[in-house]
């Protein structure tokens, strides 16, 4: 199996939206890379005629009745937000420009 | 089977113990909640075991338990009769378990600060039987781990050795169940991490069937794995504990409208009764399960329970769940990729910490947020996950695992379509190991779960029951169970209990307990700190 390079893993954490260290990225290769050996191990396996299992217990289209139900208060879901304005959390710009 | 009761410490007493001197009126919940905080708060400093204690909040609990309890002994014998077994006892919350108004940091720097604005399903049923919630214990980080190390607020202490880790990831709750800080305690077990840590302090840990427990109001790490489970010191508290919590709740799809027996709470209470059950039964000893690295010690444990169980009358037949041996790369891809799904909510936008840089952007506040607010364990998950995830890798890795899993879940599903009635294994290949033994090789502490982690895969029940020690360190035995069959799995755990209630090493308390009650002991962080 294909090992990861130092620009792997710098993709990787990026994808991941990771902000990593140059110490960190030294650590993760080696590491990354050890655990991917592991993987290697699958390869043994016929699966061609196997179906994928997502989870164990067989429940399927899980519904309830559309009806109002009470949502929790404004104070304590806004309470946590880092940036607030009112009743709505102030979100970081993502379409340039300056903020409101 | 009773406590090896310490006459006068309450603390001592099993929790159908406490419940029974309870309703006799010999003691009050605000008395037994108050022993239960003094012991906690006085070993905390050597244990790091809980990470919020409350005691003005659990002792207004007990003192409401008090009043109901005399309400309902004016009622009469049938109001008495109608309280659940957990009514008035203090129960330990691992802190990613929801408490409205309380932290919730799951281990983890990245929900420092963050206040639960809602109770969690099984927060709210805790509270309907009437327990009296103590505080939040210690955790690896998101449950990513099986030494308790990986927290983000220092490690947890082994109450049976303080320089050894009382395992993970639910090790807080295990160090404070083991160290009677509490009778109760609740953990999650994604690959072991409740099972594990049971084996390693020497109670009893189990892990019910995928959809037994509701999480909504539990941080979410593998979705797929997760589940909720009791720690207790004896199988009928396990057992009475997973009653009060169990059961199908609307706000988690994924929890089973499958009924919850009463059963749960009638165990047998006389070992006779208990021991009776093993007779003709068909227990299977999966050889894969003796593995290689396994602690001579831990086998020689073992081998002697699953000798007293056949002794007492169960049939032992070796069988074979062939994959076993893909445990371990089948669940390293799984448990990381849902992982990483789950974890990108944490963005530092709508709550957890945030970093908001001057003049960047946003993906720049992402990148400085979660960079700075995960630990190193939480990161290589990530990675992994991602990496699992990312185009043109999808299928060598995530789906090949998926279909393994599937081959898992049939090695089980064959087993017990023979008709055995459930497995028994060892919980870890070894017992508790050293602060920094594992934390330089990953690989190497994943082993630890090389067990457990099978059962997740394939959704079973399994509970680990301390069965002896091997250098004065406890042994867990791990019994697994086809789905749904909680009562079988621990009316045989029950059984084991009771053919061993006479055996020597039941007598032994955790062994560093004095050295933990010592104000000037040093802390699991400083003890961590000097092998580094």
């Amino acid at each position: 199996m294909a090992g990861l390079t130092r620009a792997d893993v710098e993709h990787v954490a990026y994808l991941a939206r990771l902000g990593l260290t140059e110490a960190e990225l030294d650590l993760l290769e080696g590491q990354l890379n050890h655990i991917l050996d592991q993987y290697a191990k699958l390869a043994e396996l016929d699966t061609s005629a196997i179906p994928p299992t997502a989870q164990t217990i067989e429940l399927e289209n899980i519904l309830r009745d559309d009806v109002v139900t009470p949502s929790l208060p404004v104070e304590a879901v806004l309470g946590n937000a880092p940036a607030r304005s009112g009743d709505f959390v102030v979100v970081p710009p993502i379409l340039g420009g300056e903020p409101a | 089977m009773a406590s090896p009761a310490t006459v006068g410490d309450p603390t001592r007493l099993f929790g159908h113990e406490m419940a029974a001197r309870l309703r006799a009126g010999e003691v009050s919940s605000h008395e037994l909640t108050g022993a239960h905080l003094d012991v906690a708060e006085r070993q905390n400093r050597a244990l790091n075991a809980w990470l919020t204690i409350d005691r003005e909040r659990a002792l207004a609990e007990a003192a409401e338990a008090d009043r109901r309890l005399a309400e309902a002994r004016a009622a009469g014998p049938t109001a008495l009769a109608a309280l659940h077994p957990l009514f008035g006892l203090p129960v330990a919350l691992k802190d990613l378990v929801s408490v409205a108004g309380g932290q919730c940091t799951a281990g983890s720097r990245i929900l420092e600060g963050y206040v639960a604005p809602y109770d969690a399903h099984i927060t709210e049923r805790l509270r309907e039987a009437g327990a009296v919630i103590l505080g939040k214990t210690n955790m690896d980080e998101f449950a990513m781990g099986s030494s308790t190390e990986h927290s983000a607020f220092g490690p947890t202490s082994n109450p049976w050795a303080l320089d050894r880790v009382p395992g993970g990831s639910s090790g807080g709750s295990a160090a404070a169940v083991a160290a009677y800080h509490a009778p109760f305690g609740i953990g999650t077990d994604t690959g072991g991490s409740i099972r594990q840590p049971g084996a390693l302090t020497g109670i009893v840990g189990m892990k019910p069937t995928y959809g037994r427990v509701s999480r909504y109001g539990i941080v979410a790490f593998a979705s797929s794995l997760d589940q909720i489970g009791p720690l207790t010191r004896d199988v009928r508290d396990a057992a009475a504990l997973l009653h009060a919590v169990a059961g199908r709740d609307e706000r988690d799809s994924t929890s089973a409208p499958v009924p919850v027996p009463d059963d749960l709470v009638n165990l047998p209470a006389s070992d006779d009764e208990a021991a009776a059950w093993l007779r003709g039964k068909r227990l299977g000893l999966p050889k894969e399960y003796f593995v290689a690295g396994m602690e001579p010690g831990v086998e020689t444990s073992v081998r002697s329970a699953v000798a007293a169980l056949e002794a007492a009358g169960a049939r032992i037949e070796e069988v074979s769940l062939p994959h076993t041996d893909y445990g371990l790369a089948t669940y390293y891809i799984v448990a990381p990729a849902e992982a990483s799904a789950n974890l990108a909510r944490y963005d530092g936008v709508r709550y957890g910490r945030s970093v908001r840089l001057e003049g960047a952007d946003f993906i720049a506040d992402y990148l400085a947020t979660r960079g700075q607010g995960f630990g190193a364990e939480v990161k290589r998950r990530i990675m992994l996950g991602t990496y699992a995830l990312s185009a043109g890798y999808y299928d060598a890795f995530y789906l090949k695992a998926q279909k393994v899993r599937t081959l898992i879940k049939r090695d089980f599903d064959d087993v017990f379509a023979a008709g055995f009635d459930a497995l028994v294994a060892p919980t870890s290949p070894t017992v508790a190991f050293r602060f920094g033994a594992r934390l330089a090789d990953p690989v190497a502490m994943y082993l630890s779960d090389a067990c457990t982690l099978p059962v997740n895969i394939a959704g079973l029940p399994g509970v680990s029951i301390p069965c002896g020690l091997s250098e004065g360190l406890p042994v867990g035995l791990q019994i697994i169970g086809g789905p749904w069959t909680e009562p079988t799995v621990l009316r045989a755990a029950r059984a084991y209990e009771a053919v061993t209630a006479g055996a020597a090493w039941r007598r032994f308390e955790p062994t560093d307990l004095a050295a933990a009650d010592d104000p000037a002991t040093p802390t699991p962080a400083e003890r961590a700190g000097s092998i580094h």
